[in-house]
């Protein structure tokens, strides 16, 4: 195989699997919920309901493409385009195994936390387009939120990259070879779970879209694939959390020989899925200043402690 | 006489005792003419001039010791068609103003009699701040005028409806009124009327250093559980001012009590507090019962008491998961929801009904307990307690949870007598006044069972309050199922209906007034009756008025959504948008129960 079509197969591969996982994260996060919660979930279409994606594919594709009149129709268009752009372009740093993964960027960290902050114009354009009164507040809450969380959600990161000594993130996942991040880096890992949950704004940090309080915040005027590429937007967005801090903290790809390393990268990342999607479950949704206090009265000077820490015990 | 029949033969003496007392301490302070109206449910009834009625009101709330503090209703009959009047004065629209002690677990009855078609009258909400709705609904009822009211804009109504519908000549139905057009014109005025311009509420568009964005939250939102309309003026997120906006819902319930028979209006009790089922029966047909005199076995008190107590649970078990989900936490509703099912297929098989049985009788209720009834009652029982304390791990416990609502919404006891709350939001306040203990009714004072009581009177507290009230249904249950009494199911009364029929194929008697009965229904006495019940929101009564007929006069339904709702702004003022949603989680209202 040349190098060229390992790449091409990469890059397809990839980009099918980001996507279709995020899809087929819709029905497991019904389905798993639906399990927690006493209740059956997505079951009747296809073999236990898997085929349910395909009929919500089918509803939101012929649903009619609305504009709003009132909106600014080029910036409410490109939008839900970006939210789903800068997700899907920063699983293109994320190794996977060895020989899987896109590119190496020796600044892959940079790269991703450059994708994610950019995250947050997709939500600001949309609401502001919108002209909807609950979109704006959810908007505002959005921007002030993922501001306020990416600050420590890369301060959080630099104590793996010390550790590691690379902004590589294939060199991260290598240097775990004697031990996984999570346990130095426990802080580190933690605060990183937090601010990706916050990311992607879902419960307990979805206050921008806030059901019950903003109907359904900043992508209130959306509907059929454009709101499609928000929702499925935010799940490549729990996959993206998920595989990082796989990457990061949970030796990517290494495990036991029986299985193949991509099957471990796999399944960590799953298994983190997961875990989100029981946060989702069990926790209620905070204030919007209690959100933000807990950011900066909270998490900001622990992730600054965590990496002074981590920076007096390296040079030590 | 059974023990529970005796028990009640006293407390109804007791009740007619006081009221002499009550209406001597009133003259001893009141200097104008007083008229007294018996009654038949011992509520002290007085008749009063226009001029004087706002200084007996005073009397009654400030200077009478151990006054009383609360407006419980303010309402209106159109006295025009009305035949049985004897004693009273003249009248073309009565006022009646119902007043509530806390002190004497005693309520009095103000009524002021007003001449002409389009008669007004003070207001009086200087007196109480709650005046301000009862006295627009009565503006938009029955076209009364009251003067010096801050805002006498249509309430229920829409803004530009023609007449008053609940005057004896406003049709009942549509079928009595010209077929509905509506031409491009007369949609533009009613859509004009609907444009929403903030100084009409009572708010201001800018202040020195902001404008304000104002929000409309309602009539369908996913949190305000209803068609509730809520106009917030917001500087970011935090609310200047909340005006809230009812009638959405209004299905005008009290008219329909005047067109049906005593009888056939059962099912439309049902559909008032639409969570609290057969609940909402047992207020009405213990008005008539007291009209008609007719004594209900033990029996028929404690089947009634067992299923007004698992409504109150269905309606606690709705209210506590959308409470939790107004919150954000997803999941205990879902919990709650299987046990809520569990409970209604017991619900089912005692009366055959899910959430509106329509189950009680004038006289008894509808069947007589079938056979095993309790087994899974008792399986219920024996699971609930353990789950309740599970629940309240999940949600009471959380800290996000306790964030959110500890110091929300708060008021105190006095604020909520002013503002007429009952039930859980005044018991959270700190006040033990339930009305199953402090004027007990269908026989409670012959269960043991705990009221309880809140501190703050905030968010969490209301929640935490109806938590425990589902503990104390239980026991209440368990007692029911426990010590069932025997007897008839069905009082053996002639006014009783569907009749007892076991003579009717022996005596022509029976027949004919079987026949009649199920035909026409039955004609309650001339008079009127109030009886209030501890409902599952709070003090919820039917004040009926017969003229001697098969069916009503004038049904007035005071329900306590009506008077929370009103309260809205004074609790959310100063807080965020999110507060809010928790604030109207807390109140345990539903939109059937506030528009009637």
């Amino acid at each position: 195989m040349t190098p060229v079509m390992a790449n091409l197969l990469n890059i397809v591969g990839i980009l099918v699997f980001v996507v279709f996982g995020a899809a087929m994260l819709t029905w497991v996060e019904r389905r798993v919920l639906g399990i927690w919660q006493d209740r059956h979930g997505p079951n009747r279409v296809g073999p236990f309901g898997t085929l349910q994606i395909v009929a919500d594919m089918i509803k939101l594709l012929v649903k009619e493409d609305w504009v709003p009149d009132f909106s600014d129709k080029f910036i409410f268009v490109i939008a839900p385009t970006i939210a789903m752009f800068v997700v899907v372009a920063a699983f293109a740093v994320i190794p996977m195994a060895p020989g899987v993964g896109i590119v190496d960027l020796n600044v892959g960290l940079l790269f991703f936390l450059a994708m994610t902050s950019l995250g947050v114009y997709a939500v600001m354009f949309g609401a502001y387009a919108s002209d909807n009164k609950y979109a704006l507040i959810g908007g505002i809450r959005a921007a002030a939120q993922m501001v306020s969380y990416e600050v420590f959600m890369g301060l959080s990161l630099m104590g793996v990259v010390m550790l590691a000594g690379s902004f590589d993130l294939r060199q991260v996942v290598l240097s775990q070879q004697d031990g996984w991040y999570i346990f130095p880096q426990f802080i580190g890992a933690f605060i990183f779970m937090m601010a990706g949950i916050a990311e992607s704004h879902r419960t307990p940090f979805d206050l921008p879209e806030a059901e019950h309080e903003l109907t359904a915040g900043f992508h209130t005027e959306y509907s059929g694939m454009k709101f499609a590429m928000f929702f499925i937007g935010e799940y490549v967005s729990v996959l993206l959390t998920s595989a990082m801090i796989t990457v990061l903290f949970l030796g990517g790809w290494l495990g036991p020989d029986f299985a193949p390393p991509l099957f471990w990268f796999l399944l960590k990342t799953l298994i983190l899925v997961l875990f989100m999607i029981l946060i989702r479950g069990s926790l209620p949704r905070p204030r919007y200043d209690q959100l933000m206090s807990f950011g900066w009265k909270c998490m900001l000077p622990l992730a600054l402690a965590n990496l002074v820490v981590t920076a007096a015990l390296i040079l030590r | 006489m059974s023990a529970a029949e005796r028990s009640k033969g006293t407390a109804s003496a007791a009740a007619t005792e006081s009221a002499d007392k009550i209406i001597a301490e009133v003259r001893e302070l009141f200097p104008h003419d007083l008229l007294v109206q018996p009654t038949v449910d011992g509520m002290p009834s007085l008749w009063v001039d226009k001029a004087h009625v706002k200084e007996l009101l005073k009397i009654c709330k400030h200077d009478l010791k151990a006054g009383f503090a609360m407006l419980y209703d303010l309402t209106a009959i159109d006295e025009r068609v009305r035949t049985h009047r004897d004693g009273q004065p003249a009248s073309d629209f009565t006022l009646v103003y119902q007043l509530l002690s806390f002190d004497r677990n005693a309520f009095i009855r103000i009524k002021v009699a007003l001449v002409g078609d389009k008669p007004s009258i003070d207001s009086i909400c200087p007196l109480w701040e709650s005046a301000n709705w009862y006295e627009r609904e009565c503006h938009d009822m029955f076209g009364i005028g009251f003067d010096g009211h801050p805002n006498l804009y249509p309430l229920i109504m829409p803004p530009n409806w023609d007449g008053h519908p609940l005057r004896k000549e406003h049709p009942a139905r549509a079928t009595e009124m010209e077929p509905f057009r509506i031409d491009d014109e007369m949609q533009d005025a009613e859509q004009e009327a609907l444009r929403f311009v903030p100084e009409e509420w009572g708010m201001e568009r800018s202040s020195k250093n902001t404008d304000f964005m104002f929000l409309n939250m309602g009539p369908n939102h996913p949190s305000v559980h209803g068609v509730f309309r809520i106009a917030l003026q917001l500087y970011g997120e935090e609310i200047v001012d909340a005006v809230p906006d009812i009638g959405y819902h209004h299905r005008g319930a009290e008219k329909m009590g005047e067109r049906q028979a005593w009888h056939t209006y059962m099912p439309y009790t049902d559909r008032i507090d639409y969570l609290g089922g057969v609940m909402n029966n047992l207020p009405y047909v213990m008005s008539l019962e007291q009209m008609a005199g007719i004594e209900v076995s033990s029996r028929v008190e404690t089947i009634r008491v067992m299923m007004c107590e698992c409504f109150r649970l269905q309606s606690h078990f709705l209210f506590f998961g959308t409470f939790a989900q107004d919150i954000g936490q997803m999941s205990p509703i879902f919990y709650i929801f299987t046990d809520r099912e569990m409970l209604f297929g017991i619900i089912e098989s005692i009366t055959g009904g899910r959430m509106h049985p329509s189950w009680f009788r004038i006289g008894g209720v509808a069947q007589d307990l079938p056979n095993g009834w309790d087994i899974e009652l008792r399986k219920f029982l024996k699971q609930m307690p353990k789950k309740l304390d599970k629940y309240q791990k999940m949600v009471m416990d959380n800290r996000i949870i306790k964030q959110r609502t500890v110091g929300v919404g708060v008021y105190n006891t006095a604020e909520a007598i002013e503002w007429g709350v009952t039930g859980g939001g005044l018991r959270a306040t700190g006040s033990d006044w339930d009305m199953r203990k402090k004027m007990p009714y269908s026989g409670y004072e012959n269960f043991d069972f705990d009221v309880p009581v809140g501190s703050n009177g905030d968010v969490y507290d209301r929640a935490m309050i109806r938590l425990d009230e589902m503990r104390q249904s239980l026991r209440i249950i368990q007692q029911c199922v426990d010590n069932m009494p025997e007897g008839p199911y069905k009082a053996d009364h002639s006014l009783t209906s569907p009749p007892v029929k076991d003579k009717t194929m022996t005596d022509i008697e029976t027949l004919i007034h079987h026949f009649v009965h199920s035909t026409w229904g039955p004609a309650i006495p001339p008079g009127e009756a109030c009886l209030p019940i501890e409902g599952t929101k709070g003090l919820n009564s039917y004040y009926l008025v017969s003229d001697g007929s098969t069916n009503s006069y004038r049904t007035r339904i005071r329900t306590p959504s009506f008077p929370h709702l009103q309260m809205v702004p004074t609790m959310s003022r100063g807080m965020m948008v999110a507060d809010l949603i928790a604030i109207i989680a807390s109140i345990d209202f539903v939109m059937a129960d506030v528009d009637r």
